[in-house]
């Protein structure tokens, strides 16, 4: 390398995240899906105009993190909270970022009908199977036979149920604009979650509806694993119980937003004029 | 804003549909709520009204999603409403304590049904102790305005706003299912127009680029900062306390047997004062308008102003409770006598008057 070059930035912290350290555990993947978010957010050139919400989780504190206007809602109350927020400044970019006992647990009323709604927000789901900020209890997605501290024989469907697979469960909904599952295990996976959520928020820019992107995630700590061991674990049980992809874009399927999406299926359907 | 919302005028009004239209012409643009009776009359109007003056109103899917609707609409620093009966106003209780403890201003309705439990439909005062002393978790209080008729359900709620935004504090209207049904001619204000609301500096609106991020939030992990905060907070209620208390006193000057009462009820105990009056008792009605903050001092002022008074009457629409409040204020210097109906029953001013004749006859040797 000829030493006279100037020194180029190559890599940086983006515009969107605070210089304040994050607080999550060694290996834990909150931290990527942040900069994730922040990265897309600063490419679109949203970071200015956005208001993020977090939940009660692991990412309670990320208001210290995301370095734009923040509420912090009560437990499983971040879709509601972002409602709010939406209905007052509808050219503001508004997100959640939630866990999955957050949003499919305590949260699932307001998850489903500001999905219902088509509130135009872009829903940001942590799903690492278990409660990690309260020491590892079962989460309504933890897998059949995992054990957790209050599923210490392992979940027993038969007595603790199955768990919900929530991006197949909202994209059946009308008010769904894209509903769609990433992992962030690989380099490569992480570039297509990347994508995946730079694409939700151009379609809340838009103005298409309300948006899902779920995150398979590690919770290191609260799986008794090491960061790689907990990797292979995403791998190899909870990326075959919930695949990742696209279960709903209705651009793809040739719309421009889910109100011209949901007229045609009632057309469909034969329910209209 | 259409012109007819603009002017003042005098018109004949539900209670609850004058809780609305005073909320409107208080500025409010933003109303999220859930039926239940007796106040569905205010979402009613709500979702009537709210579109035409490009307002926001939204029915969620419960009274905890409309609550956290609130919660982000007041952080994005808009004047928020949402209204609820007694058992809705129990789901809202998380909610509000998030309010509180996010230092968020928020005006909630209360048109009080009997309970516990869903318990009935008629009219009740039984969510007094829940208003004034445990409206959610944690150290907070909200401030209460109790209206008592019509005119005051449409006063209070312009009130409400202003001092909710001054303080950053949730404030309550707490009526009931007899104000909110009932019609009366009143007289609306003149609107607000948006440029007479307060700024809002502290709201989340997006940075703009141009400054540091605004954070709505109640956590705080750290004890000595809880305590910091909750500390600076209840300095906050201390001006509250001193600035906002609010009585109505009735015939009280001259008054040997002072009955207390509030909202619906207080108009009874009005007639039955006025009865008692002609049958030669010196009975008077002390009317707290506000709940919190508790209007102690008038209380005060009766025991201190010369010593016409003998004892007090409190009058409630449930089992008694804020007959706490009158003992604690009076504190054993003289008795404190209590009469209430249940359930959603109203009571009569005969009874009333009744319970007045009783005292009066015992009234000479008791202190
Ligand atoms: C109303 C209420 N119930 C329970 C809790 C306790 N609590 C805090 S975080 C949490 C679970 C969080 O798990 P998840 O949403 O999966 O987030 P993670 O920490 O795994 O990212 C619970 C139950 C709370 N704070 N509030
Ligand atoms: S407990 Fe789990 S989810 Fe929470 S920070 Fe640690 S690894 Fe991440
Ligand atoms: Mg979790």
């Amino acid at each position: 390398m000829n030493p006279s070059t100037t020194s180029r930035v190559i890599f940086q912290r983006p515009r969107g995240l605070t210089d304040a350290p994050f607080s999550y555990c060694p290996g834990c993947t909150h931290g990527i899906v942040h900069r994730l978010v922040a990265e897309s957010l600063d490419e679109l050139g949203l970071t200015d105009t956005t208001i993020g919400v977090v939940p009660v989780g692991c990412s309670v504190t990320a208001y210290n993190f995301f370095n734009c206007d923040m509420a912090q809602a009560a437990h499983g109350r971040a879709p509601a909270v972002a409602t709010g927020i939406k209905r007052v400044h509808p050219h503001a970019t508004v997100f959640s970022y939630q866990g999955d006992g957050d949003l499919a647990a305590i949260g699932t009323a307001e998850t489903v009908h500001a999905a219902a709604r088509g509130e135009r927000i872009t829903v940001i789901f942590i799903n690492n199977a278990i409660y990690g900020m309260t020491g590892g209890q079962m989460a309504p997605t933890s897998l059949p036979e995992q054990i957790t501290q209050t599923s210490p024989y392992g979940r027993d469907p038969q007595t603790a149920g199955y768990p919900l697979r929530v991006t197949e469960m909202l994209s059946t909904l009308d008010g769904v604009a894209l509903a769609q599952r990433v992992s962030v295990d690989t380099p490569r996976n992480i570039r297509a979650a990347k994508r995946a959520i730079k694409r939700a928020f151009e379609y809340q820019r838009d103005d298409r509806g309300y948006t899902l992107t779920e995150v398979l995630s590690t919770c290191p700590t609260n799986w008794g694993l090491n960061p790689t061991e907990a990797i292979a674990w995403l791998q190899e049980n909870l990326a075959p119980y919930y695949p990742p992809g696209v279960y709903r874009d209705i651009v793809a399927d040739g719309f421009q937003n889910v109100a011209e999406a949901a007229a045609a299926k009632r057309e469909r359907l034969g329910e209209t004029k | 804003m259409t012109e007819t919302l603009r002017r003042p005028e005098k018109v004949l009004m539900k209670g609850n549909e004058a809780l609305a239209e005073a909320a409107l012409r208080a500025g409010c643009r933003c109303f999220f709520g859930y039926p239940i009776t007796p106040q569905t009359e205010v979402a009613a109007y709500m979702a009537k009204r709210m579109p035409k003056v490009g307002g926001v109103y939204l029915q969620a899917e419960s009274e905890i999603a409309a609550i956290n609707m609130i919660y982000g609409a007041s952080a994005a620093g808009a004047r928020v409403l949402t209204s609820s009966s007694s058992p809705g106003i129990s789901l809202k209780s998380e909610g509000i304590s998030y309010l509180a403890g996010a230092d968020l201003p928020a005006v909630i309705i209360n048109v009080q049904r009997g309970g516990p439990g869903l318990g009935g439909i008629q009219p009740s005062q039984a969510d007094y102790w829940q208003a004034t002393r445990a409206m959610g978790h944690g150290d907070f209080q909200v401030i209460v305005f109790a209206p008592s008729t019509v005119q005051e359900m449409c006063d209070l709620v312009r009130d409400a706003f202003e001092v909710s935004d001054k303080y950053r504090v949730p404030t309550m209207i707490l009526a009931d299912g007899l104000l909110g049904q009932m019609m009366e001619p009143i007289v609306l204000p003149e609107a607000l127009d948006e440029d007479d609301l307060p700024e809002k500096p502290w709201a989340l609106t997006g940075t703009g680029g141009v400054r540091a991020p605004h954070v709505a939030n109640s956590l705080c992990l750290v004890a000595e900062d809880l305590e910091r905060i909750n500390r600076a907070r209840f300095a906050r209620y201390e001006d509250i306390k001193r600035d906002e208390a609010r009585a109505e006193q009735y015939r009280c000057d001259d008054a040997e047997l002072v009955v207390v009462a509030f909202g619906a009820c207080a108009r009874v105990v009005k007639s039955a004062v006025d009865a008692a009056r002609e049958a030669g008792i010196a009975a008077g009605l002390l009317r707290p308008v506000t709940l919190w903050p508790w209007p102690g001092a008038a209380i005060e002022g009766l025991l201190d102003g010369g010593g016409v008074v003998r004892r007090f009457l409190t009058v409630e629409m449930s089992m008694g409770q804020m007959v706490d409040d009158v003992r604690l204020t009076v504190n054993g210097r003289l008795p404190v006598d209590f009469f209430g109906r249940s359930g959603g029953i109203v009571p009569t001013p005969a009874e009333v008057l009744e319970q007045i004749e009783e005292l009066a006859v015992t009234g000479g040797d008791a202190a």
